[in-house]
């Protein structure tokens, strides 16, 4: 391209010349490069965004919060200024606090569907104990009727809950199984 | 002064140490050695201690001969918006150079802290080994390095007082690093190891707290689970300072209250961090972390924390549309009634007015630290629709002992003008999406007379405030400018003008020329100037370009 730009090539080159302002307002002058330099006006997308969304909050009809123009927006990166690894750590949190934990299904002879626990929230046996007659009090049928809670473990073999140290349980159960009735009480022996 | 008496030698050079001693700041130690030859070689000698704020104001080798008796070195590294993206991850700040000169030259070296730098595992092998009585490690928002390292210093640091990782991006690649510390390893003061991503074998935390009878300070991480903090506490009951890193507390009530006792069993607790549901009204809580707090929340903060010095409040969901969360300028204003030890805030929120700002400024004459960040760009006060200047001025006018300070939402080169006349003992600004031309930061620049760091960015400041203040970037440690109206001309006449800065130019995108062939009137996207004795450095990636 040679020296001299017309008209029209300006108001090309202005239409893309990317500046902080209103869009239709006029820009400070600037001279115009005479030689070909490519990055004479440097993409600036974060700049762009923030234009449009300049625009669009001035228009009368800001009001509500949630405007599309908003919703659609470019982040501008490095805002807010929060560092990335807490910004994860919300999002994370609410994640984690579903995802994290030992979550085993319980199931209750005649209950007609199961319930999961997650094992990481008790503290012993007494704890889960608790929560398992708190769970599944409302299927008990007639009162009083003995039960044993037993755990399937990693080999697959059906175990009494409570005779190995909490945490060997609860790295070993899969899931565990409230046995009722009379076939609870046989070979049960003295204590649970 | 008696000329041809030798005065310095009234007192053996032992005296001289001790008045120095007394000296508070390095300014005044500076003074005290430009007296006369003695006791520039006294303080020499006696001055063990070192910040060096900018790693490359100095060759390391340099630092190490002007002061050969050092014991404790700071070094900051990348400048402070790193933490936010806009510095290229490769830009510099590598600690080799001053791990390596500090091991020829300090053998004696006791602690370490590093921030905003690039650390490999290497160093911290150097440091292991090289360091004989070494006793504090710190390294605050660094990268590079991973659990292999620490693994080195764990087994070889046999003095180590204090640990403390802050915010560090660390590679887990040694699950068992906390086992290298040997059984006759009893020193530990300071366990902060927070930011580590992995899983911490609580047997060995629990065996390695319960010989460490100095242990004052304890900061997990999220692996370790709350019934097994109960244990842990139970083992430390001396703790001041305890964090439970991103452990979701509130999702356990039942185990709360059990935490609460084990808590309660630490007498001398002062200070909690963590995510908790309630908060610590029964401690003199110096510093805590609160998950999801709202106005409300903080109106009983400011009720009952009456001894609260420092506050910071983070958005929850920093790029959600605007939800109804109750989290305004009415909590920072209770938070300012309420507390009258408050003196550094940080606070996010999406709405601020004018005269709540005002009333924060009444309130709270003694902050030195004001930091607040109001999400959306250029907003105004949402009730008058004015700009914001009024308030922030009211707060630089107030609080004449600020010392830091954060601007945002809509602002004009007013704004400017008052913190350029009032805020004299400003020693860091942070600017962004503010002003309408260079007099705002032409009122910064030829104000603020202890501005040290400046860092603005989409500001549409030019050339002409930076040409004319020239001299006081060498005052300064710093300025960052990003995507504001300054020109490569303007970079490249600072840079003639001024040999004792470096003038970093910025350039990620590798289209076009290189920036030698660039005309002046190019746009320069990101700017970083810092004054330095040791000249460009050798380390530049290929985006950054330093300008002679």
């Amino acid at each position: 391209m040679d020296g001299g730009v017309g008209y029209a090539d300006m108001d090309a080159l202005k239409a893309t010349e990317l500046r902080l302002g209103l869009p239709g307002s006029d820009p400070p002058e600037k001279p115009l490069p005479t030689t070909t330099t490519t990055t004479a006006t440097t993409a600036r997308p974060t700049k762009r965004s923030l234009d449009e969304d300049r625009a669009a909050r001035r228009e009368p009809s800001e009001g509500g919060r949630a405007t599309s123009t908003r919703a659609t927006k470019a982040q501008v990166v490095g805002w807010p200024p929060i560092r990335s690894y807490r910004k994860n750590s919300f999002q994370a949190m609410k994640a984690t606090a579903e995802a994290a934990g030992l979550y085993v299904k319980v199931s209750m002879d005649g209950a007609p569907y199961l319930r999961k626990i997650d094992l990481e929230v008790y503290a012993g046996y007494k704890e889960l104990r608790e929560a398992l007659e708190d769970m599944f009090k409302c299927f008990e049928g007639c009162k009083g009727s003995e039960y044993a809670i037993t755990y399937e473990d990693k080999d697959g073999d059906l175990m009494l809950v409570g005779d190995v140290p909490w945490e060997m349980f609860t790295s070993s159960c899969k899931k565990l199984r409230i046995i009722r009735g009379a076939e609870a009480i046989r070979g049960l022996g003295s204590s649970q | 002064m008696v000329g041809g008496f030798r005065w310095a030698a009234m007192f053996p050079d032992e005296v001289w140490e001790h008045v120095f001693s007394f000296l508070p700041a390095d300014a005044d130690r500076n003074a005290a050695a430009l007296v006369c030859r003695a006791w520039y070689r006294i303080e020499q000698r006696s001055r063990w201690r070192v910040f060096v704020g900018n790693c490359y104001a100095v060759e390391p080798a340099a630092a190490v001969r002007r002061f050969p008796e050092v014991r404790a070195a700071a070094i900051k590294g990348k400048p402070h918006f790193a933490d936010f993206n806009l510095v290229p991850s490769d830009w510099g700040g590598g600690a080799e150079a001053w791990v390596e000169a500090m091991a020829e030259g300090w053998p004696h070296l006791e602690e370490l802290r590093l921030k905003r730098m690039v650390v490999s595992d290497d160093c911290l092998e150097l440091i292991a080994r090289c360091f004989k009585n070494f006793k504090v490690l710190s390294l605050v928002s660094c990268e590079g390095f991973s659990t292999a390292g620490l693994a080195a210093i764990a087994a070889n640091c046999r003095n180590l007082r204090e640990l403390n990782l802050h915010e560090n991006e660390v590679e887990d690649n040694c699950l068992h690093w906390m086992s290298h510390f040997p059984e006759s390893f009893t020193s530990l003061v300071t366990l902060n190891i927070a930011c580590l991503e992995g899983e911490v074998n609580v047997y060995v935390l629990e065996r390695l707290i319960g010989r460490c009878p100095n242990l004052k300070t304890l900061r997990l991480n999220h692996s370790v689970p709350i019934q097994r903090l109960v244990g842990l506490l139970h083992r430390a009951p001396q703790l001041v300072d305890l964090g439970t890193g991103k452990f979701a507390a509130q999702h356990h009530p039942e185990l709360f209250s059990t935490l609460e006792s084990a808590i309660a069993g630490c007498k001398n607790l002062k200070s909690l961090s963590g995510f908790w549901e309630a908060g610590p009204t029964y401690l003199p809580a110096i510093y805590s972390v609160m998950d999801l707090i709202e106005d409300d929340g903080l109106i009983a903060v400011a009720a009952s924390c009456k001894l609260l010095q420092e506050l910071r409040v983070f958005p929850s969901d920093p790029y959600g549309a605007a939800q109804p969360i109750s989290l305004t300028e009415h909590g920072l204003v209770a938070i300012s009634a309420g507390c009258p030890m408050l003196h550094s805030v940080l606070y996010f929120c999406r709405q601020m007015t004018n005269s709540a700002l005002l009333t924060v400024a009444k309130n709270c004459p003694n902050f030195t630290c004001f930091r607040l960040c109001i999400m959306e760009p250029h907003t105004p006060d949402y009730i008058t629709r004015q700009p914001l200047d009024a308030g922030f001025s009211a707060i630089v006018e107030s609080c004449k002992h600020l010392r830091r300070l954060s601007l945002s939402g809509l602002l004009t080169d007013l704004v400017f003008k008052s913190i350029g006349a009032s805020a004299n003992c400003l020693e860091m600004l942070s600017v962004a999406f503010a002003g309408d031309g260079d007099a705002g930061l032409h009122y910064i620049l030829s104000g603020c007379k202890n501005l040290r760091k400046l860092e603005i960015r989409d500001c549409p400041f030019g050339d002409q405030p930076l040409l004319d203040n020239a001299a006081k970037l060498e005052t300064m440690r710093s300025l960052w400018m990003s995507s504001c109206s300054v020109t490569l001309g303007a970079c490249r006449q600072l840079a003639r003008k001024m040999p004792l800065l470096n003038v970093e130019v910025i350039n990620e995108r590798k289209r076009g020329l290189p920036l030698e062939l660039q005309p002046d009137n190019c746009p320069v996207e990101k700017l970083y100037i810092y004054r330095t004795v040791a000249g460009p450095r050798s380390d530049t990636p290929s985006c950054v370009w330093i300008l002679r």
